[in-house]
């Protein structure tokens, strides 16, 4: 096993920067009334949401509650039934180049080498580029690998690198890490994290498990039935340590609104809860 | 030293079994146990192998049927991949031909050879002509079959990443589907040779069949056996051909990598 590299954490490298700088900022994202029928389910019920730029968004509910739908209709893979979906106040469709979706599974191209798995898409000389964002993630000894050769762990970390490369502004993960040991699960999240520190990208991290959740997150968003249960700001400081006191109450009151333990009010703050556990000591 | 000797054992071992059968074979013949008209010996077998190579008789066969079955190959092959590509991709293209293709398939084409004959007499048309049509199906299914279960998983994140229309085919499909079309032409190329082995057979005046026929009507028993030997090699040729192909275009593929080491 390899260890995470945080290429970031020192000096940042600008040899190859081909974007102008804004567009490494995250886009603001606005659900409007979104709606999402199938035939007589109604899997998502009129979703109101606003999210800023660069802001990390959590949603976390049980399977079946709407929470990969609700991914997918941003990255426009389906269509809404009813509402619309705003990027930087544009209809999200515009922006769907600056938008890139990670899956549960990678989903990389068996046939092709790893390197060019990260060049997928892309035209002219991307050669160094994808070399580049492999070792971003900490993989550029296996450019020139097969897919199959690869442990889950690293498939997914050149699933991350291909959407790296477009310089995403908006990153959409549909519970990658869901599929990962827990140890290569722990070292993804780090990863995941200190790449979204770096870049300023708005992400929208589908999960079932609340710790990564909160891990992660500037903000929790519980979906059940459709809507949302619960919208809890995490204003928590980063690295945040699992197990510390003030992360086990904010996991603890995601966990009870998505098991329906108590009636939680919908829209609050964790850092209230911070200070209380902060002078229970 | 005894693992080197144990290498060669290791490699000698397959071709112990082949060796005792040829030994017994000449012995049994010599022995006088088996007529020699019945089965010649394989030492017969080579001097009559030998006799053909000399008299230039051999190789004027042997071109013959290869440019036939070549041929045949051809056509049979393109039509056979053309035709899987286009039920394949389009939806109009499946409602309308592959019930048709289906039912044609399942006409035996050998069944045809004595309308073939009426057609096209028994000239070089004929035979190649029986061998497209034996070598069009198995690639057609394969081929049909290799889109059709291509990862829809993986053509949604294609999709997703830009790509359609002929970027699509060839960077996801075409690669996704060849692992099938390669079975395909592999199961064809057996094909090929079973087929063109029976047309000449039937009605020919030049091939290895031919001669095979022609030595029939002489009681050259041993001229017989080698031209049976000829379309096994022939079939192994074509065996080794296609597993050249996979290997070659399947390298990304676990099943068809050769001891290269998992990372």
């Amino acid at each position: 096993m390899t260890r995470v590299t945080f290429p970031y954490r020192g000096t940042r490298r600008q040899s190859n920067v081909v974007a102008p700088e804004t567009s490494s900022t995250g886009v603001r994202l606005g659900l409007r009334g979104l709606d999402k029928r199938f035939g007589a389910t109604h899997v998502l019920d009129a979703i109101d949401l606003a999210i800023t730029p660069g802001q990390f968004v959590a949603i976390v509910g049980r399977s079946g509650c709407g929470k990969s739908t609700l991914l997918r209709l941003v990255a426009g893979l389906e269509t809404a039934t009813d509402g619309e979906i705003r990027v930087d106040d544009q209809p999200a469709a515009r922006h769907a180049a600056d938008t890139r979706l990670m899956f549960q599974d990678a989903r990389l191209l068996p046939w092709k080498r790893v390197v060019d798995n990260v060049g997928i898409g892309l035209r002219g000389r991307w050669q160094d580029r994808a070399r580049e964002v492999l070792h971003d993630v900490g993989l550029a000894d296996k450019a020139d690998a097969w897919p199959a050769q690869l442990s889950g762990g690293q498939q997914q970390r050149v699933a991350l690198a291909r959407a790296l490369i477009h310089r995403p502004r908006l990153l959409l993960l549909d519970e990658p890490l869901g599929a990962l040991d827990a140890l290569t699960r722990l070292e993804m999240q780090s990863l995941i994290e200190a790449l979204w520190q770096h870049h300023g990208f708005t992400v929208l991290l589908v999960t079932h498990d609340v710790p990564e959740a909160v891990q992660l997150a500037d903000r929790v968003v519980v979906l059940e039935q459709g809507g949302v249960g619960l919208d809890l700001a995490v204003d928590l400081p980063r690295p945040r340590e699992a197990a510390t006191p003030a992360v086990s109450a904010v996991e603890g009151r995601v966990l009870d609104r998505v098991l329906g333990r108590s009636d939680v009010p919908t829209s609050t703050t964790a850092s209230a809860t911070r200070s209380r556990t902060a002078s229970a000591r | 030293m005894s693992r080197h000797a144990a290498r060669y054992l290791d490699r000698a071992l397959p071709w112990l079994v082949p060796v005792v059968v040829l030994i017994a074979w000449q012995a049994v013949v010599e022995l006088g146990w088996v007529s020699s008209r019945t089965m010649p010996a394989p030492t017969a077998v080579g001097a009559a192998a030998w006799e053909l190579a000399r008299s230039g008789q051999l190789f004027d066969s042997l071109a013959v049927s290869t440019r036939r079955a070549a041929l045949g190959f051809l056509f049979g092959g393109s039509a056979g991949l053309a035709l899987g590509l286009i039920v394949g991709l389009s939806y109009w293209g499946e409602r309308l031909l592959d019930s048709t293709i289906q039912m044609v398939r399942n006409i035996p084409h050998l069944a045809m050879i004595p309308l073939v004959i009426l057609w096209f007499g028994i000239d070089e048309t004929a035979k190649v002509f029986l061998v497209a049509i034996g070598t069009a199906f198995p690639i057609y299914l394969n081929t049909f079959h290799g889109i059709r279960n291509i990862d829809r998983n993986l053509m949604e994140m294609a999709r997703s990443y830009g790509l359609s229309g002929t970027a699509l085919f060839r960077e996801v499909i075409l690669p996704g589907a060849m692992p099938s079309i390669l079975v395909g032409v592999r199961y064809s190329l057996g094909l090929m040779w079973l087929t063109l082995i029976v047309a000449e057979t039937i009605a020919a005046s030049d091939g290895i069949g031919y001669l095979a026929m022609n030595a029939r009507q002489f009681l050259q028993t041993d001229v017989v056996v080698v031209t049976i030997l000829l379309y096994a090699l022939l079939g192994k040729l074509a065996d080794e051909a296609a597993r050249f192909l996979e290997r070659r275009w399947l390298s990304w593929h676990p099943a068809y990598r050769k001891s290269e080491v998992m990372a």
